[in-house]
């Protein structure tokens, strides 16, 4: 038997470690993720989900581990050794982070077309008509009309704010984005819609996709891989669907069984 | 994929499996206990034995969904064999997608998906182009009776056989050279009993091997080629 040649993953973080005051929000975490891969990082308030994502996109920096990320022309790079203009331009690129609060993700005073442009233009994109096209084309796949082009988000609902996040994010068409709580607070039904629109662009464009959530159907439906967390640390990871079906650890099985089947 | 017939392309050694439910003061339920059986390239291998004996559980585990406790799975996965109870998650999810599909009870709905594009996926997900993919899908409705104007809509307001159609269509839409089918005739009525009987032969003579659980007498008599009776592998263990 011949295992696959081993590589490079996208993005691995090696004994991750981080508090606050004394108080441990994220301890001895390790894992990888590679091109096209879901991974959900499920747990309560307060579990460290939301500084593990923070630690993963160089938003945060660990007091102990490192982060890897294999760039664009393959070379693998430690986040923290990257120049603050390097991180950025990672960011805001090869990346994408969509927050719970659309405010957070948007400029709540530039009109759609503007929002989506500006990630544009700060890849060096300086042609006005082909910035405003290529916005409309993403609005739509993001389902929203294009008569909408010049509205703010100010004018949109919380559904459509998610999706214009989304659209703004994947212009740069980044390998990885780090996505947290995205589906949060909206009604079920705009929910529903934004689940499915984000299954499909995550397939057709193979991205790698880091998800927090703590809605256990979310990363049922989205996600390849799991990791479940709890005050801090590593409870149990897996393929999706084991660890949701046949959960080993106490917490997890706690976890599980404290969902509402619908 | 077409392989040799006498071939193995799933071989179970010593399987065991047992919850612990932790929620429960760790009450251990034993499930069952070496497990052994081969399952050749075109045969198909029905678990037999009583509700309860442990045969959906031995189903999931052959496809990485339970933890296997004890014991190896093995799977000719791209020539070679593979362990899945060692496997990685990602290496699990690549048999999935090229050699082990699975055709549970129910279909999982996905909103807004129509049954088309939920059919269509696995062989996508193959590597299969889309409009033959498609092309599948749609010879696949065609043999199982579904109407041609549900075609184009989400399952989710179809009837309990409808999805279920959906579902053995999805199922047996990929490219994977093992099957298994946890019931999948349960809410047929007989036409498209036959149908997936039908279905069944075709994938056999190309060398697909099927191991599933069938409890209409009928169907299983005219589909297995062996039946196990899982209740010898009762876990036998002190409580």
């Amino acid at each position: 038997m011949t295992p696959p040649a081993p590589r490079t993953p996208l993005l691995s973080a090696r004994s991750l470690a981080k508090s606050y005051g004394g108080r441990l929000a994220c301890q001895q975490v390790s894992m990888s993720i590679d091109e096209g891969e879901v991974l959900a990082i499920v747990g309560e308030s307060g579990s460290g989900k939301s500084t593990l994502l923070n630690l993963l996109s160089g938003r945060l920096a660990p007091d102990t581990g490192e982060v890897r990320y294999r760039m664009r022309d393959g070379v693998e790079r430690d986040l923290a050794q990257l120049s603050e203009a390097e991180r950025r331009l990672l960011a805001r690129t090869d990346w994408g982070f969509v927050h719970q609060d659309a405010a957070l993700g948007l400029r709540m005073n530039v009109s759609a077309g503007g929002n989506i442009g500006e990630r544009l233009m700060a890849v060096g994109d300086r042609h006005y008509g082909q910035i405003r096209d290529t916005a409309a084309n993403w609005l739509t796949r993001v389902e929203i009309g294009v008569d909408r082009i010049d509205d703010k988000p100010t004018a949109y609902s919380g559904g459509m704010r998610q999706r214009l996040q989304i659209a703004r994010n994947l212009v740069t068409s980044p390998r990885l984005v780090f996505m947290d709580e995205p589906t949060g607070g909206l009604d079920v039904s705009v929910q529903a819609r934004l689940l499915d629109l984000i299954r499909g662009l995550v397939a057709d464009l193979g991205l790698a996709v880091v998800l927090v959530t703590h809605d256990l159907a979310v990363a049922r439906l989205l996600s390849h891989r799991i990791i479940v967390m709890k005050q801090g640390h590593v409870i149990e990871t897996g393929l999706t669907d084991r660890v949701l079906d046949d959960p080993q650890a106490p917490y997890t099985q706690l976890l599980v069984s404290s969902v509402l089947a619908a | 994929m077409t392989i040799q017939p006498n071939t193995i392309a799933l071989a179970v050694e010593d399987l065991g499996k047992s919850f612990t439910l932790h929620m429960h003061g760790g009450t251990r339920l034993p499930v069952v206990s070496q497990v052994g059986f081969e399952v050749h390239a075109g045969e198909c291998v029905v678990l037999g034995g009583p509700s309860g004996a442990g045969k959906s559980s031995i189903l999931k585990m052959l496809y990485g969904n339970y933890l296997a406790g004890s014991g190896h799975i093995r799977v000719r996965h791209g020539g070679a064999l593979v362990d899945i109870v060692e496997a990685e998650p990602r290496a699990i999810l690549d048999i999935r997608r090229m050699t082990l599909g699975y055709v549970s009870q129910f279909l999982r709905v996905i909103p807004r998906v129509p049954a088309l594009e939920i059919i269509a996926e696995p062989a996508l997900a193959a590597g299969v182009d889309r409009a033959a993919a498609l092309e599948r899908a749609s010879s696949l409705l065609q043999a199982l009776n579904l109407p041609e104007r549900l075609w184009r809509l989400p399952p989710a307001t179809f009837s309990g056989g409808e999805q279920q159609r959906v579902n053995i269509a999805r199922g047996f839409a990929g490219e994977h050279s093992i099957l298994i089918l946890d019931e999948p005739t349960a809410s047929l009525d007989a036409a498209n009993r036959e149908a997936v009987i039908g279905l069944m032969a075709a994938r056999k003579a190309t060398g697909t091997a099927f191991v599933g659980i069938f409890h209409d007498e009928e169907v299983r008599a005219r589909v297995a080629d062996r039946i196990i009776d899982v209740s010898a592998f009762a876990a036998r263990e002190a409580a």
